[in-house]
């Protein structure tokens, strides 16, 4: 280790220390778990100010935080598919015995002998690890596959191709049509009204379907074709830059969020 | 038969599922299969945490590069996985949620992945600010409509949008910035992304009709495996 890293290192060490005490000393008449909430605390804000360094430069902080993540997340979801899939979903139909060691409340009815089907393919999959075994793996997989394609392909022609188109088809004069004189005497630019609304269904309409000739390549963009694509196009930048607008504001918010934490519940300057 | 078992495996199950779509006492079994699908996903979680136990022990083992930052990620899983497969300090015993309030592995969740996870999120910020340098240069037409698009839903989701605009009358309250960016992002936004959607479903129906045929059999490998 370099003698600047080994530096470093203590300063740091020395100053997460101080804060503990700091922290734990402030929480001291707030809470029985005085000194564990102060430790977690100051650990949280060691851990976002560890991966905010990675903006001066990659360093053994952020790689400290970068690597803690791997490994907690990797065993938080292995944990939550136990609880939430094995335990809860899985036993109660195989076995009587195992759901009364972990306490679940099997309902009647609830044995399905077929369940043992994906135990199998499960361990199975396991095999992958096995040097000679992995084509084992295979079967799972193909599963796997199988079951997706088979939801995805109805599920994906229901909602995202029958049911978008179908939500196309919007009224291009008004939702309620009350007449003519009605029509244009409702015509203002207020944000609820009926002139705003109408435009939004036709750009709904045309920019759906000059959206996709853009996406349709079998033929050449020229002529009406093609000013059709251009407006897709068009269409497009605008989404295109609509979603960039909004997750620069999504990225703001968790910045602003993990700033608050650290100014109001670990350092305490703003209330 | 190392290839052939799991095509068949593939075209059964899936021609299954699409069938039971149209005959009503098979209409339960898509929920099954989804079961049955969740369950081997825990088993592949299991696959992925053996994979990263030995990669990280195999890089300690041989003292690669960084390899003190194994120890951290081994110590790590070690301990979510001990707090979160035995319930530590749940207040509900092991019936409770695994993410009852005041155990351990929601407090590890409250202080360890939590900041942790929208920290790295937030760092991106930073990254889309010199990103957005490059993409808001208005070289063409184009990148114009995108500018203005981004710029006006920017504003229109601050205060400063609605301060800048605040004086227009109700009767042409659609030019106000908040307004405006609500209304392009329920139309243009939503054609542009109804468009893209409708040809993600094409290619997601095509490439399903292609793994259930065995047309497409990239996922089973190379051959090395046999």
């Amino acid at each position: 280790m370099k003698k600047t890293t080994f530096i470093l290192m203590a300063i740091v060490s020395a100053l997460f220390l101080l804060s503990w005490i700091l922290k734990a000393g402030s929480l001291s008449g707030e809470t029985d778990n005085y000194i564990l909430q102060g430790f977690l605390v100051t650990f949280s804000a060691f851990l976002t100010l560890s991966v905010l360094s990675f903006l001066y430069a990659d360093n053994p902080l952020y790689k400290f935080a970068e690597h803690l993540f791997v490994g907690v997340s990797a065993a938080f979801w292995m944990c939550m598919g136990f609880w939430t899939t094995i335990v809860q979903n899985l036993i109660p139909r195989l076995s009587d015995g195992l759901s009364k060691f972990f306490e679940q409340q099997p309902q009647p009815g609830d044995y399905n002998f077929f369940f043992f089907i994906p135990v199998i393919l499960g361990i199975m999959l396991l095999m992958r690890l096995s040097p000679k075994g992995g084509w084992i793996s295979r079967w799972p997989l193909a599963f796997i596959i199988g079951t997706t394609a088979g939801l995805n392909f109805v599920r994906y022609l229901r909602s995202d191709f029958i049911k978008q188109i179908s939500n196309t088809f919007v009224p291009l004069l008004g939702t309620e049509w009350q007449g003519i004189g009605h029509f244009f005497s409702n015509l203002d630019l207020s944000a609820s009204g009926q002139l705003v609304a109408i435009a939004a269904n036709w750009v709904i309409f045309l920019g759906v379907f000059c959206g996709l000739i853009y996406f349709y390549f079998s033929k050449e963009h020229k002529g009406a074709f093609g000013a059709a694509s251009k407006v897709g196009i068009w269409v497009l930048m605008l989404t295109f830059g609509a979603s960039f607008g909004y997750t620069v504001m999504g990225r703001i918010s968790l910045l602003v969020g993990r700033i608050t934490f650290l100014f109001r519940d670990w350092l305490e300057i703003i209330s | 038969m190392k290839r052939q078992i799991p095509l068949f495996i593939t075209f059964f199950v899936g021609t299954l599922l699409i069938f039971s779509v149209f005959i009503p006492p098979m209409e339960t079994w898509g929920e099954n299969f989804t079961l049955f699908f969740d369950i081997i996903a825990v088993f592949a979680f299991f696959l992925g945490a053996g994979n990263l136990v030995r990669v990280h022990v195999g890089k300690l083992k041989k003292r690669k590069a960084d390899w003190g930052f194994s120890i951290v990620t081994l110590i790590g899983f070690g301990f979510m996985l001990f707090v979160g497969l035995l319930k530590i300090g749940n207040p509900g015993g092991i019936a409770a949620d695994v993410t009852a309030p005041g155990s351990w592995f929601q407090e590890m969740f409250n202080y360890v992945i939590n900041p942790l996870q929208s920290t790295m999120y937030a760092l991106l910020a930073f990254f889309v600010a010199s990103a957005s340098y490059r993409a808001f240069r208005a070289k063409n037409r184009e990148a114009t409509i995108l500018l203005i698009a981004a710029f006006v839903i920017l504003l229109g989701r601050t205060p400063l949008g609605m301060l800048l605009t605040a004086w227009i009358p109700d009767s042409l309250s659609f030019f106000q910035i908040p307004n405006m960016a609500v209304w392009i992002m329920n139309s243009f936004n939503l054609a542009g992304q109804r468009a893209i959607l409708i040809g993600i479903s094409l290619g997601v129906v095509a490439m399903s009709l292609r793994l259930i045929l065995g047309v497409e059999r990239t996922y089973l490998g190379g051959d090395d495996n046999g």
